[in-house]
């Protein structure tokens, strides 16, 4: 089990505020750092993996002290265990991908382990390879392999999928949930990607401004099907999106919504508009009753 | 007719040894300016490069007044370690490592810069000690800028002449160095001679800066 109770004053675009958070992880549970870019959300990783200190407070895991500000304890990041995934991968260039899976064996570890990643995550055939060869996607494969190839206690993922295309985005989640389960492995993603978050992790926090301001199962926490807090949203479908524009038609109002990475244009009543300007965060509801479902093809 | 190969030997041994100690001083000290949050880091980089634009009778004069074994440096070198400074080879090293300094540690600096941080820090998460990443990760992965450092800072030495001329005098094969030698012949209106020192230190000079052109080119192209 891992237990955080840190803070840390930031400075960022909005200006100066302090992330303060205190959280426990079971072990082997998959949890999602949720939020707006600039809420923290990466610090809290590289916290935990050692790379940037806290200003106060604690990390400990298992029995381990990592960091104690009272006692003056820092455990270096070469010492946690801790395996991360760089959002650009951080992969050596100098060394092939089976070189770098080698290069982060434990001293000691059976080089068979490379063996078996390398096969586990259809690497076989670019072992020879060099990272500036690779695609997007490939290059993630190899950054995960690597994670996996040091042994670690703790995974962390700092938006794992973010520069990948959907349809490989999406086999990569499935492999990291197929990898996570098979190494039974305690993991924290930082996304800002709903859909992702949802898929993935047993449980997500909601950052904002540093503070977590929800947390939970990703149903309860977005408020979606039978999770919905009140009857009004339950059992309908329920978008979060964001009004690019409200126009005026006669006595109704026109709302032009962004939906994911889709523009769709909506009928609203005055009452719904009172309180909207541009730029707001919305749910939209619709009544789940006989939707048309067409399978695309990925 | 024959000529005296001695200076342009002495020329070479000079060089080497004068790379040699400037890659085993120069590259940890240009990780360090890479990554250091040292305050008074500006200070330090001006120093590194006040070579760069001083004339070299300024460097020269103070390296001879600090050479001389009536100063504390003059004299530590000579006590405890038993070197003279002064008028001797050991002095055109010491010079030359001050002198070429810059030119190895700039490029080498500046390929440590222009690395991702996350290379490193990967190496960190990954357990990997500060040793095996500056081995292992980071020098592997800056080899064009460490190829450009030491071949400037060798052929930098080539050519030094004025703080040569300024402390080391003029030797026979102690500190005459073949740009010291082409001078002198001039002087005793040998042309031929000095001819013969300045087409060997043009080629050279020309062969090794082509390689290096040549040797990065490949090398990025390995990466492209």
């Amino acid at each position: 089990m891992i237990e955080v109770d840190i803070s840390k004053n930031l400075n960022s675009a909005q200006g100066k505020f302090t992330l303060s958070l205190k959280l426990r992880i079971e072990p082997g549970e998959f949890i999602s750092l949720f939020g707006d870019s600039g809420a923290g959300k990466t610090t809290v990783l590289r916290c935990l993996a050692g790379l940037e200190l806290p200003d106060t407070g604690i990390i400990k895991s298992g029995g381990e002290t990592w960091f104690d500000h009272e006692k003056n304890i820092m455990l270096p990041a070469r010492n946690r265990h801790a395996g991360y995934m760089f959002q650009d991968f951080a992969l050596f260039p100098n060394m092939t991908v089976r070189g770098n899976l080698e290069f982060a064996l434990r001293p000691g570890a059976k080089k068979r382990r490379v063996d078996e990643l390398l096969e586990m995550m259809g690497l076989g055939e670019l072992q020879k390879r060099k990272p500036d060869t690779l695609s997007g996607g490939q290059k993630q494969r190899v950054a995960l392999a690597r994670a996996l190839s040091a042994e670690p206690k703790l995974l962390l993922l700092d938006e794992p999928f973010s520069a990948l295309d959907h349809a490989t985005r999406v086999r990569l989640q499935d492999e990291v949930v197929r990898l996570q389960r098979h190494f039974g492995l305690t993991t924290v993603m930082v996304s800002h990607d709903i859909g992702e978050v949802y898929k993935l992790s047993q449980r997500v926090l909601l950052l904002e401004n540093g503070r977590i301001i929800n947390q939970g199962a990703p149903a309860e926490v977005f408020k979606v099907g039978l999770h919905a807090a009140n009857k009004e949203t339950r059992g309908k479908f329920t978008f979060a999106a964001e009004v690019l524009e409200i126009e005026t038609a006669d006595v109704v109002f026109a709302v032009t919504l962004l939906v994911g990475n889709q523009i769709v244009r909506v009928i609203a009543t005055s009452e719904e508009v009172k309180n909207l300007q541009q730029g707001d965060r919305v749910m939209m509801m619709s009544k789940a009753f006989n939707p048309v479902l067409v399978k695309v093809g990925i | 007719m024959s000529y005296d190969l001695q200076p342009l030997f002495l020329t070479f041994k000079l060089a080497a040894i004068t790379t040699l100690i400037l890659c085993v001083i120069g590259i940890p000290f240009a990780y360090w300016m890479a990554f250091t949050k040292f305050r008074f880091k500006p200070v330090v980089e001006t120093l590194v490069s006040m070579p760069l634009v001083l004339p070299p009778s300024v460097l020269g004069f103070y390296l001879l007044l600090a050479f001389s074994p009536q100063s504390f440096f003059g004299f530590f070198f000579e006590n405890f370690l038993g070197l003279k400074l002064s008028f001797s080879f050991s002095g055109l090293v010491v010079a030359s490592v001050i002198f070429s300094f810059p030119f190895l540690v700039h490029p080498v600096q500046s390929g440590f810069q222009s690395l991702p941080r996350s290379l490193s820090e990967a190496a960190c998460t990954l357990g990997k000690s500060r040793w095996q990443t500056f081995t292992q990760v980071l020098l592997p992965n800056i080899k064009p800028s460490l190829l450009a450092g030491v071949v400037l800072s060798f052929a930098h030495t080539i050519g030094e002449f004025g703080v040569v001329m300024m402390i080391g005098g003029n030797l026979p094969g102690e500190t005459k160095v073949a740009a010291i030698a082409i001078y002198d012949e001039v002087e005793s209106l040998n042309y031929a001679a000095a001819n013969f020192y300045a087409v060997v230190l043009f080629a050279v000079c020309f062969v090794i800066l082509l390689t290096v052109y040549l040797l990065n080119r490949k090398l990025f192209m390995k990466i492209a």
